[in-house]
């Protein structure tokens, strides 16, 4: 199974039917994206495929052949939503922010506290009350 | 002034969590690894009659009770609970077998099929005859009191079970060392698992006890995860290899303890004018099928009971009982949630019934320096009710909107409460944590085993390292917690962390400084070496405090808040809508501003799902919304704005004056939220206030 991953072509040997959160943890090795519940619903899995965000417990591998996926390690150490992310204590446990900041990419500049708070409403934060992620979000995409 | 306290510097961990680099207990494999899974009870109650495999067991590791070396008890306050089910079942999702397999779709696939002598099985605290502890607080003559009363007010009030849902799992992973085991793990009080197993083990077995990276613990990482490392240790010594247990969410939901349930019954006497003269509060806490920390529980709940005010004549009579669920157990707040949400809507109908606005009420009766609480504690300069009470209010102009709102959809509530810093009485005492620091090669390195959950234990500590000794935060270094290496800083539960081994660590840099002599921490390893110094908690030396009659002073200080909740609720859905939250808060100062913060702002959105959401259904003892598809927690769409103040009130037996701030918020919204919702004439005396509850108390 082919796919693009992080920007690199790679060669999957993992069943067409596992889930692409196994594949990319335990094949890759890319353990920044979570597990939380394994069912849709906390969003810490959430990953890019195509630019889209998605909870990678619910796509199997067979689903992204040919696409292009993005974990948090593809934005390497020096993306603004990261440094935001710490300046702000945006991370408190840090379990949830790998698939924030994923769900955060795909705002465009200058959102609304509004439109912050519909794009992340698929990825829960048990720490935060949610307060200290809209600001790292507000600071990033003003930059 | 200060250069390091008092500053919003960067995280420790914060970039590691930014970038997916940070390493929780499900990240770490190694070599030869196992997955390891529990098998669990299928009744409430009962004895097991068979065990029989239905699966090929071949490369299996298979654990039962008669593998356990040493004693089969998880150790806590009582040595009741089995790791393993010998024989009788006392709860649903009991362990009984542990199975190992390194091919994790076979080890989920093994069935294995139970047969039991079923009993009937006891659900409610009311009907239960097993009473787990009892605590009777007494001041005054109540009942003389009661008689001179111009009104008598009565109530019952009841809040269900809360899940944590720390978005991480428990997960833990045991590796052979020595004739022993090490345990890797997300959990709270690394030296809780090293008692706990070494009752389990041996106690001259090795065993060493390290934290992964932690994703959120609010009291659910405090003793559950002994029994998982427990269970991964058996395994582990069994088949020589390490073992790996990871629960997912519908078992962490449906096995691990939960916020006890409570039925609180007020019976209070006022004046026409407002005072009150006495308070007879019965408390009854679901403790669950086993002992755990539910005594404790009880204990800070009952010293909270009475709320923050004054009453010459209080009676506080505590019960938890026995019942067939998994046990409960320690939860942000740990019992102070449940009899303030008690106390404080109980207050709202005292207002209602003298015709009185509820600050006034309030006003009247809380607490100022020289008044004594329920146990007879003398309240000091600490005492900060009237400051957050008159802020609040001011802030949010309360009163205007109160009248205001008359007749809409929309109301505003309040709430005032306190929480008590640091373990109860003489609890620190019999603690004795110790805190070490370290002059390496590298700088100064903090060697505590107080763990980092994401509330900032590094961060905090390091701030008031770097401020005491003089030095940049940023060469402070934190150890890892691993038994082995850091001092046993006692648990990281009960608000205790910031004020209690901050405070060791402060006197710890202080000494340091005096042996450093002048020199930098590096000019002195150059010169002479490295040394360390290691300090005990010592306790102010005024506590009295007395167990048996629970007299004297319970805590070495409290934190203050009072929460202001603005809503909206629909009335032919009864969907309620937070606007706007403003929470006051007093907890002497804080260390790192914009960690404090979110402490509030994460305790106070955890408060408002205690308060509206989060409902937990029990069907035959077993939680039947074992998911989050319909256990359901505030998401971004369902979390009010919040507006935090944080008032100073430096503390002296504080580091740099910060009091335990952890808990506190998580007091205030439950009740704040349903004094809103009664201004909206709906006779609310019970949380969740689902819309399903609030059309109930509609029709009545």
């Amino acid at each position: 199974m082919r796919f693009t991953l992080n920007g690199e072509t790679r060669d999957a040997s993992s069943p067409p039917m596992s889930r692409l959160l196994d594949v990319l943890r335990e094949e890759f090795g890319l353990t920044g994206t979570k597990e939380g519940c394994g069912e849709g619903e906390c969003g810490a899995c959430t990953v890019l495929v195509d630019g889209a965000p998605v909870c990678s417990c619910l796509v199997p591998l067979v689903q992204v052949e040919a696409a292009s996926v993005q974990t948090i390690e593809g934005l390497g150490d020096d993306h603004p939503l990261q440094h935001e992310f710490m300046n702000e204590v945006g991370a408190q446990c840090g379990i949830c922010t790998p698939g924030m900041i994923m769900a955060a990419l795909s705002l465009d500049e200058h959102p609304t506290l509004d439109d912050i708070k519909v794009a992340l409403a698929g990825n829960l934060c048990r720490c935060t009350g949610y307060a200290a992620i809209y600001r790292a979000i507000m600071k990033a995409k003003s930059q | 002034m200060t250069r390091w306290v008092g500053a919003s510097v960067p995280r420790k961990d914060g970039i590691g969590k930014a970038t997916g680099q940070a390493r929780y207990a499900d990240d770490l494999v190694f070599p030869g690894m196992l997955h390891g899974r529990t098998v669990r009870s299928t009744v409430p109650r009962g004895r097991v009659r068979s065990i029989r495999l239905d699966f090929d067991a071949s490369g299996f590791t298979i654990v039962d009770f008669r593998d356990v070396p040493g004693r089969n008890v998880c150790d806590l306050i009582e040595q009741d609970q089995p790791f393993l089910v010998e024989r009788d079942v006392r709860h649903m999702a009991e362990p009984i077998l542990l199975l190992a397999h390194e091919d994790r779709e076979r080890l989920l696939s093994a069935n294995v099929a139970i047969e039991y002598d079923a009993a009937d099985a006891v659900f409610d605290p009311l009907r239960s005859e097993g009473v787990l502890k009892a605590i009777d607080i007494v001041k005054g003559d109540v009942d003389a009191a009661m008689g001179n009363a111009d009104v008598i007010v009565e109530g019952t009030y009841r809040t269900g079970h809360q899940e944590h849902v720390y978005i991480e799992p428990n997960g833990v992973i045991a590796v052979p060392e020595g004739d022993g085991v090490v345990v890797y793990g997300s959990l709270q009080c690394p030296f809780y698992v090293i008692k706990a197993l070494k009752s389990l083990l041996g106690a001259n077995r090795h065993i060493r006890v390290v934290q992964t990276e932690t994703g959120g613990g609010f009291g659910g990482k405090e003793e559950y995860p002994s029994m998982i490392a427990g269970h991964a240790a058996l395994l582990a010594l069994k088949s020589g290899r390490p073992v790996k247990i990871v629960y997912d969410r519908v078992e962490d939901m449906v096995a691990t303890t939960k916020r006890h349930p409570s039925i609180v019954r007020h019976r209070t006497g006022v004046t026409r004018d407002g005072r009150l003269v006495a308070m007879d509060v019965e408390v009854v806490l679901d403790g669950g099928a086993y002992v755990t920390l539910s005594p404790v529980v009880l204990s800070r709940g009952c010293i909270h009971a009475a709320g923050p005010y004054r009453c010459d004549n209080t009676r506080i009579r505590g019960r938890a009982m026995f019942t067939n669920t998994p046990p409960n157990g320690a939860f942000r707040g740990f019992g102070a949630p449940q009899t303030e949400f008690a106390v404080e809507v109980h207050m709202e109908r005292i207002a209602e019934a003298l015709g009185m606005d509820p600050v006034t009420l309030r006003e009247i009766n809380a607490l100022v320096p020289g008044d004594t609480t329920a146990t007879g504690q003398v309240m000091h300069d600490d005492c900060s009710a009237r400051l957050v009470l008159d802020e609040a209010v001011r802030r949010t102009d309360f009163r205007a909107k109160r009248t205001a709102y008359r007749g809409t959809n929309r109301a505003v509530g309040l709430s005032l409460f306190y929480h008590g810093a640091g373990f109860t009485g003489s609890g620190e005492r019999t603690l004795n944590s110790k805190a070490r620091l370290d002059l390496t090669e590298r700088g100064v390195r903090i060697a505590v085993g107080s763990t980092e959950i994401g509330q900032g234990t590094r961060t905090m500590h390091a701030q008031i390292v770097a401020e005491a000794l003089g030095v940049p935060y940023e060469t402070i270094e934190v150890a890892q917690p691993d038994t082995s290496v850091v001092a046993d800083s006692g648990p990281t539960v009960a608000s205790r962390t910031c004020m209690v081994v901050g405070k060791i660590l402060e006197e710890c840099a202080a000494e340091m400084k005096a042996r450093l002599g002048g020199l930098s921490p590096s000019e002195y390893f150059a010169k002479h070496g490295g040394f360390s110094v290691l300090k005990t908690y010592e306790p102010p030396d005024w506590i009295q405090w007395d167990d048996h009659t629970y007299r004297g002073d319970a805590y070495a200080t409290f934190a203050w808040g009072c929460d202001v909740v603005e809503l909206e609720m629909d009335r032919d859905t009864f969907e309620v809508r937070p606007i706007a939250l403003t929470a006051v808060h007093e907890f002497g100062r804080p260390i790192h501003p914009a960690l404090a913060r979110g402490q509030i702002e994460g305790g106070t959105a955890q408060g408002m799902g205690y308060a509206l959401l989060e409902h937990v259904v029990m069907r035959n003892g077993e939680m039947a919304n074992a998911q989050l598809t319909n256990y359901i927690i505030p998401t971004s769409l369902d979390t009010p704005e919040f507006d935090i103040v944080m008032l100073e009130n430096p503390y002296p037996g504080g580091p740099f004056g910060a009091k335990g701030l952890g808990e506190l918020p998580m007091d205030g919204p439950g009740p704040a939220v349903v004094n809103a919702l009664r201004a909206l004439a709906l006779d609310v005396r019970e949380i969740p206030a689902t819309p399903e509850h609030l059309a109930e108390c509609a029709l009545r």
